[in-house]
């Protein structure tokens, strides 16, 4: 027997849009399945995991607050993964990012001025996009593989960051704990709404995701973007230059990562630790699939992902699972995903053969 | 077209009412075709015309919806190519696959059982290969050889299995015609060892040359079965095409006009250690002129036409020189500024992005130098999608796309549909030089003729057309001056009507006298 993937002749407009709820009624459905082998009653488990966390307006403000570096770091690794640049090191571009924007709370903590925080911001920015240099440098022009110099400089970041938190940064009046000293409020990013904790994050999350999406359905560089990813001789034939591309994708995916990391610490934290992401910048590589490379899409994805973060806490708490089912959920949602799209691309074919009739003398 | 009631002396092959569909669209459509022991059977037809489905089915790379294939009276199944070599099917595909990197000893034996040693493949191959007249050293590397040459492993590597029926795709496309006549020898020898070939082809003087019989696809379906030397060109075109081909006509006046295209000294080294590099090439192509560039694939045609586009500019900005403007360190928008327009050879993934759309696929090439038409919105660089389509569909109905929507996806199109919107895509611009590589390569008869003509009239309303082609029917069609190039050298340019096809071929082979014509061509 064989299994064909046969692509379909023309593709249905209707499932296109449904697959992402399929993908979702089928997570929802297995993660059921699994709650009730863990012994815990499936319909509570979903409902503490999927719907708890948004009938409260807290909640809520802890989903923007997730979703904000998630959706920024997806959006911009959305455009190197469309112009064929494979950055995996968003989350070491992050921890530049959130050290580059807090020089000045941290060294200059004594400067009062509403400049501040425009300026962190900035210096995140450019502390990310600096970082992201470093392998665009090497793929550009001495061809090594970006997604492992990306990938070794994430070990690079966090190292700096351990070391400078419990070095040079370390806070004087800090009982020794490997913290700086907390920011002051003018370097703090403040809140969206007067209802919660969600800071401008998620502001600039929107902000940007809006920006490129305009670009890449609209502009010459979002179709310079396409065709360079879809082929770079065709590019070439274009007039586009890939090398130039490089350096556009990774700077600008690299400053979207710093300027989470700089508005995750400014806001959310308000001091630099030694660990101050829980992965974003690796989850975020899922949030840009999910979201199908599209930062509409990944605005959308930004928000699910946060909310298994937020679900899976919550179902720590309150049904005593362990963590590991937030990875089961996440994975099973991108299993899904991937299988609804393919499945409306393509059809399984069964192909059956008798094993007994061999090609020579096979007789029907 | 029948195999039943043959048994004695029935044929080798049989097919029946044989289908294949991808989704609802019928590649292959009931087709019915048999081939007798000891006979060259060619299989005729247009691009898309359903052939290479049809034998991917026979050598089990496919599997049929419908039908039935009977071999020697026995009805199979061909599930694996494997199982179609231990029934004795053999095939040798247009597009080699052969690893440049190994030796020609290896690259067979990478297709053969494992458990035999090298040496006695290579003992094997060599002994073979001088049995057939295709000479091999079976310790050469492949990237060393030419382009006959490789194909000469597949036919030795098809041959080793001890076929009875060798299938060959195209194969004469990539042959000097002298390298041709040596493969119609082998192929002579084979039918006359009892063993039929299978040969496809849209060559149709081949075809008549050395086939026995022939079976014509179009659209899938079988529209004729004939023996090919009772029919004439003309004939066996219509049974391809549907309907007669239009003759491209070159007759009328080309007046010469100003150099409008030139290189002087043109030189670049390879940029991978498999590829050719450009050595000294001068030529000059007046307003008016139509230079044909003949030459077997794979000798800097490509590395020509990179240099010419200025996708990989020349060292120094004399070597190229476009309406007499120094050009060659510019890049290929700069050239595009100057009126020169480029069609190169692949159309999937270098002329067009098969995913984008027609329109899309027009902004391609176009950004540049239609800015004002098809941007707006300042240092934004917003497409003005409405503008785009509406010149995409301006191109479509003047070279007659035949396409599925209104702005499909370029990889929609079919070869012909879409050669012709590259080519609709430069003329709409009326440039002034035109560089084509391989116009219709892969392309259906009736587009083919269409795309020449339209290089014709280029011509002809007093632009310079340079077109590298490997296809001397074609040359001899458009070309008002010929020359030909071999290793990354240029030969003298020569009017068309001076050369035949010996000469052409003698030029291809080695260049005889190549240091004084270089020398001359400095002098001019």
């Amino acid at each position: 027997m064989r299994i064909e993937l046969e692509r379909r002749p023309d593709v249905s407009r209707l499932f296109s849009i449904l697959s992402p709820v399929i993908a979702l009624a089928l997570t929802i459905f297995f993660g059921g399945i699994m709650f009730m082998m863990l012994g815990k009653d499936p319909i509570l488990a979903l409902y503490s995991f999927f719907i708890e966390p948004l009938m409260e307006v807290w909640s809520l403000h802890e989903l923007a607050i997730k979703a904000a570096p998630l959706i920024l770091i997806a959006v911009g690794l959305s455009v190197c993964y469309r112009s064929n640049n494979w950055n995996i090191g968003a989350e070491g571009q992050f921890i530049m990012g959130a050290i580059a924007g807090s020089i000045l709370p941290v060294v200059f903590y004594d400067w009062q001025s509403p400049l501040v925080l425009p300026l962190m911001m900035i210096l995140g920015m450019l502390g990310g996009a600096l970082f992201a240099a470093i392998p665009a440098f090497l793929k550009a022009h001495m061809n090594t593989n970006e997604i492992l110099t990306s990938l070794m400089l994430v070990y690079v970041a966090q190292l700096f960051l351990d070391w400078l938190v419990r070095g040079p940064w370390r806070n004087p009046g800090g009982m020794n704990f490997p913290e700086t000293r907390t920011f002051d409020p003018i370097a703090v990013l403040p809140e969206m709404v007067a209802s919660g904790r969600a800071h401008w994050g998620f502001g600039f999350a929107i902000i940007a995701a809006v920006l490129i999406w305009f670009m890449m359905r609209y502009t010459l560089k979002g179709f310079e973007i396409t065709v360079l990813g879809q082929s770079a001789r065709a590019g070439r034939f274009a007039g586009f230059s890939s090398r130039k591309m490089i350096w556009f994708s990774m700077l600008l995916s690299g400053a979207l990562a710093g300027l989470a990391g700089i508005a995750e610490v400014s806001g959310a934290i308000q001091q630099l630790r030694p660990v101050i992401s829980p992965g974003y910048g690796f989850t975020a590589i899922i949030v840009a699939f999910l979201g199908r490379l599209n930062p509409l899409g990944i605005v959308v994805a930004g928000l699910v992902l946060a909310l298994t973060y937020l679900g899976g806490e919550a179902v720590q708490v309150s049904m005593q699972i362990s963590d590991k089912p937030i990875r089961v959920f996440q994975g099973l949602l991108l299993f899904f995903v991937l299988s609804c799209d393919t499945l409306i691309h393509y059809k399984i074919r069964m192909m059956w053969y008798d094993l007994s009739e061999t090609a020579g003398k096979g007789a029907r | 077209m029948s195999a039943e009631g043959q048994p004695a002396n029935g044929p080798l092959l049989a097919v029946g009412q044989l289908t294949k569909l991808f989704g609802t669209f019928a590649a292959c459509n009931g087709i019915n075709l048999d081939i007798r022991p000891g006979e060259i059977h060619a299989l005729l037809g247009e691009n898309g015309a359903g052939k290479s489905t049809l034998v991917k089915m026979l050598f089990g790379v496919l599997a049929p919806t419908s039908g039935e294939i009977v071999w020697q009276g026995q009805p199979v199944r061909i599930t694996s190519p494997s199982a179609a070599r231990k029934l004795g099917i053999g095939m040798v595909f247009q597009h080699f696959s052969l690893f440049e990197a190994l030796t020609v000893a290896e690259n067979i034996a990478l297709s053969m059982d494992p458990g035999v040693s090298l040496s006695r493949i290579a003992k094997e191959a060599s002994d073979l290969s001088r049995a057939y007249g295709l000479p091999l050293d079976p310790d050469a590397h492949v990237a060393d050889l030419s382009v006959g040459e490789r194909q000469r492993i597949e036919i030795v590597r098809a041959l080793l299995q001890n076929p009875k029926l060798i299938i060959l795709d195209e194969p004469t496309s990539v042959l000097t015609p002298q390298e041709a006549d040596r493969l119609f020898e082998t192929l002579n020898k084979l039918k006359a060892e009892g063993r039929s070939v299978l040969y496809i082809s849209h060559r149709l003087e081949e075809v008549q040359r050395i086939c026995d019989r022939a079976t014509v696809l179009r659209h899938g379906k079988v529209t004729g079965a004939c023996d090919p030397r009772q029919e004439t060109p003309a004939s066996l075109a219509r049974m391809m095409v549907g309907s007669d081909v239009a003759h491209v006509t070159a007759e009328g006046t080309n007046a010469k006009g100003a150099v409008k295209l030139e290189a002087r000294n043109l030189s670049a080294a390879a940029r991978t250690p498999f590829a050719v590099s450009l050595k000294d090439i001068c030529l000059k192509v007046h307003a008016g002129e139509v230079l044909a560039i003949a030459g077997v694939a794979g000798n800097g045609q490509g590395e020509l036409f990179d240099a010419l586009s200025g996708e990989y500019p020349a060292d120094l900005d004399d070597a190229i020189r476009i309406s007499d403007k120094p050009v060659g360190t510019r890049g290929i928008n700069a050239r595009r500024l100057m009126g020169a327009g480029f069609v190169p050879e692949e159309r999937h993934g270098h002329a067009a992005v098969s995913a984008l759309s027609l329109s899309d696929n027009l902004v391609l090439a176009r950004h540049k130098s239609d800015r004002r038409a098809f941007l707006g919105g300042g240092f934004l660089g917003l497409i003005r999608q409405d503008a785009v389509k509406m010149a995409a569909k301006r191109i479509s109905e003047a070279m007659d796309v035949r396409k599925s929507g209104e702005n499909p996806p370029a990889g929609s199109l079919s070869g012909g549909n879409l050669q012709k919107f590259i080519v609709g895509r430069e003329l709409d611009r009326q440039p002034t030089v035109l560089v084509v590589n391989q116009p219709t390569w892969g392309v259906d008869a009736g587009a083919a003729s269409r795309i020449r003509q339209a290089l014709v009239d280029l011509a002809k309303s007093g632009s310079a057309v340079l077109v590298i082609s490997q296809d001397l029917d074609e040359i001899f069609e458009v070309a008002t001056e010929i020359a030909v190039i071999s290793d990354g050298r240029l030969s003298d340019i020569y009017p068309a009507s001076d050369l035949t096809r010996e000469k052409i071929g003698m030029l291809m082979g080695g260049m005889h006298g190549k240091a004084e014509t270089a020398e001359m061509a400095h002098a001019h």
